[in-house]
């Protein structure tokens, strides 16, 4: 597999020459193969949204060189990048301007000036993937509810059919049963279009669920990078920069005390069922 | 994108400046933009240049943040310059076809240029230095005697207050909303003027939105805390005159003197 994301040494600095200056990204390294289904974590200030917005060349590094889909992030076509690279800015609600829901999805498409036919047959299909119906489609996006707004605005980004998908808490301000159904759409996405999906959380509970790889965030550096299991078995060391582990692993980690045996690295709610299945088999 | 507009911004510090009272600096400013006003000689307006950015350098801010700063307005002293140079009559010093340069008018241009630039420095030293919630309290102080006149001196300081509270924040919503519009692949402010103009739609319409759901949940947690006014309020800071006042003021005073004498004398 190819890497999709090569970025070396890439620095950035806010306001720079000013009293404020902020170093926000400090000599971050990264790569990242296509197809994979990636977290980023680290508590609020610690560059995980900076890191993302030098994907698609919103913001430029300072120094250090950032390749993403085989394209410069500091060069000119920026087009071309933007159409690879989808971001779903937190509260991306916010975002929507049109006067209907179809215009308002469709609005990225004409900016790429796709053929009619190709316009609605997208735009048809990202909306059934996201369950926004005909009927919301031709509403107002101010008269359509809190998850059909995140949904709308999602579907905008969406419907460019980007290579790469960036979400950056994409779960704020859902309910539960709103987020789980979110995060279902786009494991299937995922699972169906092969993209590479990079999210941006501070929710254990949901990274240890979708995510393959977690890189975890701290003062603009990369702190840690592996699989959950190495991730959340590192605890202590997770708390110190702010983070904790999934509550489920914790309590799995208390289990495993008094009943020695029992797997520890378990960050899931079914697998720690599972787990404790098979240890009470195992015990007959 | 737009975060570079850093002109008015407070800026932290402990300087003498910092710490004078915020009547003490407008009136400080105010009477300075004046005597930039009255005086017209070019040595009277150096002399007002150094004094400026000698109080640049008692505050603490750095030139170079000043000067980026300017940068927004730069392109208006510099018309106003162009403009003054070449249409003002006088003794010709260059002249190529129909365009002529005199003495006059480029003595104009840089006495005009100058006096734009003291004004936008001098006002901004005064904001650098002072945070926005002090500078309203003075001017509310300041215009107090107009309550004899039921002018509503405290819902105008109000009104500032929050405008000037919620330049910051809707700067930060601006950035965002045009960071998303641009991540789908918005061009905004290129092409020709209406193309320019109606690529800020997608910016604008969010903006307004938020603008007035932000206004609304203000005026719902202002009304929850019991606000209604002037009527009996008193303030959580005092601002009161000291001998640090007097000492900035009585200085300001023998500059402003220095000044005028230079330009009536020379």
């Amino acid at each position: 597999m190819d890497n999709i994301i090569i970025a070396k040494n890439i620095s950035y600095t806010y306001m720079k020459g000013s009293p404020l200056e902020k170093k926000a990204l400090d000599d971050v390294s990264l790569t990242m193969k296509k197809g994979e289904f990636a977290a980023i974590i680290g508590h609020t200030g610690s560059g995980k949204s900076t890191l993302i917005q030098h994907l698609n060349g919103l913001l430029k590094p300072d120094s250090g060189e950032l390749v993403v889909a085989g394209l410069e992030t500091a060069g000119r076509d920026l087009k071309e990048l933007r159409k690879k690279v989808g971001i779903v800015f937190q509260y991306p609600e916010h975002q929507l301007f049109e006067e209907t829901v179809y215009k308002d999805i469709e609005f990225g498409l004409l900016k790429q000036n796709i053929p009619d036919e190709e316009r609605a047959r997208r735009i048809k299909e990202t909306a059934s993937i996201l369950e926004l119906s005909e009927s919301i489609l031709q509403k107002s996006p101010y008269e359509i509810s809190g998850g059909q707004k995140r949904r709308a605005a999602i579907a905008g980004v969406l419907v460019l059919e980007p290579e790469i998908l960036v979400l950056d808490e994409p779960a704020a301000g859902l309910d539960p049963a709103g987020t789980r159904e979110l995060f279902d759409i786009v494991t299937q996405l995922y699972r169906e279009k092969q993209i590479t999906v990079i999210l941006v959380s501070h929710s254990m509970e949901l990274v240890g669920d979708y995510a393959s790889r977690i890189i975890v965030m701290n003062e603009g550096r990369i702190s840690h990078d592996g699989t959950p299991s190495e991730i959340f078995g590192l605890g202590d060391e997770l708390e110190k920069i702010g983070l904790g582990t999934p509550q489920i692993s914790k309590l799995m980690a208390r289990l495993s005390s008094f009943y020695p045996g029992l797997r520890k690295d378990v960050f899931t709610v079914g697998d720690a069922q599972r787990a404790i299945m098979e240890y009470m088999r195992a015990g007959k | 994108m737009i975060k570079n507009i850093t002109l008015g911004q407070y800026l932290p510090g402990s300087s003498i400046i910092h710490r004078a009272d915020p009547r003490t600096k407008i009136i400080i400013t105010v009477l300075f933009m004046v005597v930039l006003f009255i005086v017209s000689s070019i040595w009277a307006l150096l002399a007002a240049f150094a004094c400026v950015a000698g109080v640049f350098l008692i505050s603490g801010i750095s030139f170079k943040y000043a000067i980026r700063g300017m940068k927004p307005v730069l392109f208006i002293i510099v018309f106003t310059m162009i403009l003054n140079m070449f249409f003002t009559d006088g003794t010709v010093l260059i002249r190529l076809g129909p365009v002529r340069i005199t003495e006059e008018g480029l003595i104009l241009a840089a006495v005009v240029s100058m006096r734009v630039f003291l004004l936008i420095a001098s006002a901004s030293i005064m904001t650098y230095t002072t945070t926005p919630i002090t500078l309203t309290d003075g001017i509310e102080k300041l215009m107090n005697p107009l309550k004899k006149v039921k002018f509503p001196v405290h819902e105008m300081a109000m009104m500032m207050t929050i405008a000037l509270r919620f330049i910051p924040t809707l700067i930060d919503e601006t950035d965002k909303i045009m960071k998303a519009q641009a991540a789908r692949g918005a061009d905004i402010g290129s092409g020709n003027l209406l193309q320019r103009a109606k690529s800020f739609i997608p910016v604008l319409i969010p903006l307004f939105v938020s603008s007035f759901r932000r206004a609304d949940e203000l005026a719902i947690a202002m009304e929850a805390r019991c606000y209604r006014g002037s009527e009996g309020r008193t303030s959580m800071r005092v601002l009161k005159f000291n001998r640090n006042d007097v000492a900035i003021f009585s200085f300001f005073c023998i500059i402003c003197a220095g000044i005028l004498l230079i330009h009536y004398l020379i």
